[in-house]
């Protein structure tokens, strides 16, 4: 129908994601304003009890042995069919591991416009719009979303998980699958993260280091000021891709979300990715030497200057009032 | 094993970004632009599974300034042909755009492979690799931090939340985002560089012509409005360093 939402639920080894919420509530905004249906499209196999604390009017769920698990063209197949079947005016997928590539290859198989990096939508006089959030969040674009049917890849942003959970469970139709043959691309297993020797999501004081560390030799700055305070040291993506630190250290998007006492971030530049795993902490504290890096929208405090420079000082002064 | 690397060129982060007059893209008179950083990781992956596989990686890239040398650097890096698409590309060109321009270009090479970044950090239309994938007619998996091959099969890692690894079995020709390479983008000597820039000779292939549908139209492009932006501690190292030692006595960590 002419107005009707739909929010591919993404779920993993039985859980559903967190952004599935983010996106139903987003969805509820565009719903209500383009007088339609707000629709979660749940795909699996014996997982209709995921459906149950979902913000929606209705449930649409599609049950097939090869949707049990993740992969992506089964999803882009179900999701296909059931897009074809009603033509809704936009359909919010995670802009994820899951929700991006579905989105991508459906954009072009059914020719339908895509909108990605989506942090917030709202309806203008009948008019549904997207806000975007590119260039690691320093730009922000707005505008109408095409149609006639948008994919649109959601990152978290303005809506709050909890406004897409409800204790009333929403009416579920089971629909049926089509074919979901011939696919080549299927999960061999899932491996674990390793925990490694810290595990960061419980420690309370953190020294995160980014790109601005400029190399591998100054993480010994960082390693000596987390452990004069007593902290550990974690990163942004970039010093993880370096192979600086492992992967078990990286804060963010595909790695751990955190939330110490304080969250020191030392030459973060504070990209949507990286912000999004941080949101839990108590205070931030940013050091950085561009004026204009987002990761100062979310810090409490802020100081300009290199963290090369500002480090080794800071250790000492550590060092002295805890001796002192 | 044939395998066709995707480079798209973004604007550097590092510099100042300005909102054009027209208030609808960004300005760029002054911009720099660099390679997209996880595309880098897809060329090192490339490389990675030539030295291991045997094959031949050919980097593509649209015609902008400074796309050649990107270029010779892949080139100096050990791939073994270069190929640029050449159109009247503009900067803000959108990602379908690119993806069937390169679809018509990498085609004619017939890859059992295809390598790209999983994302870029302009992108506003979706990525490059699943839209190629589509238009190719192959699978695509992103978000990919490794990759094997065993006959016509590649076992790929890819990545979830939280570190979580999902092991995924795909049938070649297939496209793959590429999230990290294996091991670290390698460094190569400006010597080298300079070199291929004497030797290697780049291949241009024109595009007839640019389709961007498929891509939203923006209305409004501006930075973002700052609820509360940080209190901003001033003074000289000494000083920052003594301040932060006072709040993290307040906050009782010290």
């Amino acid at each position: 129908m002419d107005g009707n939402i739909y929010v591919l639920i993404e779920h993993l080894q039985g859980r559903v994601s967190e952004i599935s919420y983010v996106m139903l509530a987003a969805g509820r905004v565009l719903a209500a304003g383009m007088d339609g249906e707000l629709v979660a499209i749940l795909l699996g196999h014996e997982a209709q009890s995921l459906a149950s604390d979902l913000v929606a009017d209705r449930v649409l769920y599609m049950d097939h042995p090869a949707l049990t698990e993740f992969t992506p063209e089964a999803y882009q197949m179900a999701l296909a069919e059931l897009i074809e079947a009603d033509k809704p005016r936009a359909v919010l997928l995670g802009d994820t591991s899951m929700g991006a590539e579905v989105a991508g290859v459906l954009s072009a198989r059914l020719e339908l416009p895509l909108v990605s990096h989506c942090s917030t939508v709202h309806v203008k006089e009948g008019v549904p719009k997207f806000v975007s959030k590119i260039c690691g969040g320093k730009i922000m674009a707005e505008g109408e979303l095409p149609s006639p049917t948008a994919l649109v890849t959601v990152v978290p942003g303005d809506f709050k998980a909890e406004e897409g959970k409800s204790d009333q469970p929403a009416e579920v139709t089971t629909v049926s699958a089509p074919s979901l043959e011939g696919l080549r691309v299927t999960l061999k297993q899932y491996i674990e993260p390793e925990i490694g020797d810290v595990d960061i999501s419980t420690e309370p004081i953190l020294v995160a280091v980014g790109r601005g560390i400029q190399q591998e030799a100054n993480l010994e700055l960082a390693e000596e000021l987390a452990s004069a305070i007593g902290g550990a040291v974690c990163a942004s993506r970039p010093v993880v891709d370096q192979g600086w630190l492992p992967i078990n250290r990286l804060v963010g998007k595909s790695g751990k979300s955190v939330k110490p006492k304080i969250f020191l971030a030392i030459g973060i530049s504070g990209a949507p990715e990286h912000v999004e795993g941080i949101t839990g902490s108590e205070m931030i504290i940013a050091v950085n030497t561009d004026p204009s890096a987002p990761i100062f929208d979310v810090a409490k405090y802020g100081a300009e200057v290199d963290a090369i420079d500002l480090m080794p000082v800071l250790t000492e002064k550590v060092q002295e009032a805890k001796s002192g | 094993m044939n395998i066709a690397v995707l480079i798209k060129l973004v604007p550097d982060l590092v510099e100042e970004l300005e909102i054009d007059e027209n208030g609808k893209s960004l300005d760029t008179t002054f911009m720099r632009l660099i390679i997209n950083e996880p595309d880098e990781h897809a060329l090192e992956q490339a490389i990675i599974l030539k030295e291991r596989e045997g094959g031949e990686v050919t980097v593509l890239g649209p015609s902008f300034e400074d796309m050649d040398g990107v270029l010779h650097t892949a080139f100096a890096k050990g791939s073994d042909r270069m190929i640029k698409l050449v159109d009247s590309f503009e900067l803000g060109v959108n990602n379908h755009a690119l993806a069937r321009a390169f679809t018509s270009a990498v085609s004619e090479l017939k890859p059992d492979l295809i390598l790209t970044g999983v994302q870029a950090h302009n992108d506003l239309d979706g990525s490059l690799g699943p839209l190629v994938a589509e238009y190719l007619g192959m699978p695509f998996v992103g978000y990919v931090s490794g990759v094997t091959t065993s006959g016509d099969k590649l076992t790929v890692r890819k990545e979830y939340p939280g570190g979580l690894i999902a092991e995924m079995e795909v049938t070649m020709p297939a496209v793959l985002g590429i999230q990290a390479a294996e091991s670290p983008p390698r460094y190569v000597a400006i010597s080298k560089i300079r070199q291929a820039m004497k030797t290697a000779s780049i291949e241009e292939q024109s595009i007839s012509e640019l389709d961007a549908r498929g891509g939203p139209t923006v209305s409004e492009m501006f930075q973002p409005q700052v609820g509360e932006r940080a209190e901003m501690i001033e003074g000289d190292i000494d000083q920052i360093a003594v301040k932060l030692v006072e709040l993290f006595g307040d906050l009782g960590v010290i």
